[in-house]
């Protein structure tokens, strides 16, 4: 590159600090809205609990440790928080779930979608929306009805004699994994969606001519050219899975914790809130790793396709 | 705040009505100028589902008030908007656990309701209580037990006993909720196993945490579960509030409520002015309507508890006051005891025990 001559230099910085003043109603916003409480949380993390409720400012790293390690209560030995890892793990392997049943079940649906003439189209979209309409509480009872003993599948079931008396699936993890895949659905279908529509079926068609059987121009022409709405559905329905509060709390019957329901019981029953504060700065401390895979996978992707 | 949508409608379409809406407007505005006692307006911050309708009209009528209700699902919730400030509220509805926090904290009013006209209605068994006594502050809203709930069509047994839901019996397991009131359960636990809500000793904590985590398997779920679940008999058993199960019995009279021998609660919420509320002479008004035995009547037929005012029976569901789940037996009269608010320490143990217990 030849030097660019001054003015031009000059004319460029006056340009970036332009784009800065622009910017900084957004800045503002965002630091007031987004960084400000997010700081607040931090501070009560390290702060000592009030003794009903609150905090009082002392600083302790007590909430911290408690995340992952707990003092035996009846002989003061130092182990791993037993509790909080279970709980843990059954946050992460449930929303782990939940993305794959959402995929299994929105893919497909996506795909149909995307593959109607485009009057019909926007009739399927529509009725992917309609859920968004009603509330998640609303949803989730209404999953509830369908499962509960006396619920439409074990009435159906015991019509058809398949069982002779209604399975107990209320209150129980596959409850709350069904409950929230169907909360969670229409997130995998749209951006899925969004991705099949602008797939060009010339190519599909090319790989055909080219010999290649249905399953290998599945897997060697379509998914990778729709592969970043797989990947941005499934990081919309993992995100709110992990902090999912009330699909738990109504399916899971209250007998097995997600990290959500923990965190309220530090705020609410549990007056430990720099514990709760440190639960959820956990909390997304693994969103983000999340949203940085994502980004790796994608970014890692455009490199490659462009290579 | 909470303006009707009909009013507005109303109001929309009588457009050229202005005028009459604007003095309308003025004289609102002018309203909190005047020197007037009642008129205005009352803030009422109270549990869910516990506020009779029909009360709040009658009030409004009776003083030219407008009361505007705000529900909240726990003592704790409730203490931390009032605590953050800026709420608004005049008045609050503490159990007698928390009372003492809330004084000590400053939040609530040396209102006197002993000084009131209808405090002579209060019976004195409620006057002179450990959470308030002499009535400096709280007026009795209702008070219950909380105790199991039983369908006796599918057990036959005793139903006075914890171990309806700590030792459970073959024909109610996986049939059993607990409501995740932490400190409720916690507490029958450590006076089945033979100690004493808030307790220090850790032979005993452990004993009832031993206790609960071997009885969960055999319990459906740890909810607030809806009456349904109940009448439908989903569940044959439950720790539950007196006052549900009396709701729940009127539509499904297998049920019946047991006071456990080894130790049951016994509490009372009490209605509070705030330290900073704006209506104080509104709320004043409350305090005292609600010591009427008419007046107390209505709560008691809505939450279907029992209130502490004499008299207030010959105003109520002619089935109520005499309902098993109002009158405790004689003979387990001695085995209720008040809830407390534990001391942070064994708080932090309670929590421990309880996140074992639902992880």
């Amino acid at each position: 590159m030849g030097e660019a001559p001054n003015t031009e230099r000059d004319a460029q910085n006056a340009d970036a600090r332009q784009r800065w003043r622009l910017a900084l109603p957004a800045v503002t916003i965002i630091m007031v809205f987004s960084i400000l409480p997010l700081i607040v949380v931090v501070l009560y993390s390290v702060l000592t609990p009030g003794d009903y409720g609150n905090v009082r400012w002392v600083f302790s790293t007590e909430g911290w440790f408690s995340v992952l390690f707990e003092r035996d209560i009846f002989d003061d030995t130092l182990s791993l928080s037993d509790a909080h890892l279970t709980i843990l793990a059954r946050s992460v392997g449930l929303s782990l779930l939940t993305t794959a049943l959402t995929l299994i079940f929105g893919v497909p649906t996506a795909w149909f979608i995307a593959t109607r003439p485009p009057a019909a189209r926007a009739f399927w979209l529509f009725l992917v929306t309609i859920p968004f309409w009603t509330n998640l509480l609303v949803r989730t009872i209404a999953v509830q009805e369908m499962i509960r003993s006396e619920g439409v599948f074990n009435r159906l079931f015991l019509w058809l004699g398949l069982i002779d008396q209604p399975i107990q699936m209320m209150f129980t993890n596959f409850a709350v994994l069904l409950g929230m895949a169907y909360v969670f659905l229409p997130l995998m279908v749209l951006p899925v969606f969004a991705a099949v529509e602008k797939f060009d079926f010339r190519l599909a068609e090319a790989g055909y001519d080219l010999y290649a059987s249905r399953l290998f121009c599945l897997r060697k022409v379509i998914l990778p050219l729709v592969r970043p709405g797989i990947i941005a559905g499934s990081i919309l329905v993992f995100v709110p899975s992990l902090g999912a509060y009330v699909t738990p709390r109504i399916m899971g019957g209250g007998k097995s914790m997600m990290l959500g329901n923990l965190i309220e019981m530090q705020f609410g029953q549990g007056r430990n809130w720099p514990l709760g504060a440190a639960l959820s700065i956990t909390l997304t401390l693994l969103v983000l790793i999340a949203l940085i895979y994502y980004t790796r996978l994608t970014s890692g992707r455009q490199g490659r396709s462009h290579g | 705040m909470g303006s009707n949508p009909q009013e507005s409608l109303t109001l929309t379409l009588e457009n050229p009505m202005k005028p009459a809406y604007l003095s309308l407007a003025t004289a609102l505005l002018l309203a909190p100028a005047l020197p007037a006692l009642a008129e205005g307006q009352l803030n009422i911050f109270n549990f869910g589902l516990y506020t009779p309708p029909d009360l709040i009209t009658k009030f409004e009528k009776a003083y030219d008030v407008k009361v505007t209700l705000t529900e909240y699902d726990s003592n704790e919730t409730a203490m931390a908007k009032i605590e953050a400030g800026g709420h608004g509220f005049d008045i609050v509805v503490p159990s007698a656990s928390v009372v003492p926090i809330y004084i000590e904290k400053g939040l609530l009013m040396q209102s006197e309701p002993a000084q009131m006209e209808n405090f002579k209605n209060v019976d004195p068994a409620w006057v002179d209580v450990s959470w308030d006594s002499g009535r400096h502050y709280t007026v009795p809203w209702v008070w219950g037990t909380t105790g199991v709930m039983v369908n006796t069509n599918v057990y036959k047994g005793d139903i006075n006993t914890s171990a309806i839901f700590l030792d459970p019996p073959e024909e109610l397991k996986g049939k059993i909720n607990v409501v995740p009131s932490m400190t409720d359960v916690i507490d029958m636990a450590i006076r089945y196993v033979g100690g004493e809500p808030c307790t220090s000793d850790k032979a005993v904590l452990k004993a009832a945490r031993d206790k609960l985590m071997a009885a969960k398997p055999s319990w459906a779920s740890i909810d607030y579960a809806s009456f349904e679940k109940f009448i439908n008999e989903d569940l044959n058993a439950s720790v539950f509030w007196s006052g549900a199960a009396n709701r729940i019995r009127e539509q499904n009279p297998h049920f019946a409520y047991g006071y456990p021998k080894e130790g049951y609660s016994l509490w009372q919420d009490n209605v509070a002015i705030l330290a900073d509320a704006a209506n104080v002479e509104n709320a004043k008004l409350f305090l005292n309507f609600i010591m009427d035995p008419e007046n107390a009547a209505l709560i008691s037929n809505y939450t279907r508890y029992g209130n502490a005012i004499l008299g207030s029976d010959a105003f109520m569901d002619p089935a109520l006051p005499n309902a098993p789940e109002m009158v405790v037996p004689e003979e387990l009269k001695a085995a209720g005891y008040f809830q407390q608010t534990c001391p942070a320490d064994v708080q932090e143990i309670y929590t421990r025990i309880w996140t074992d217990l639902t992880k």
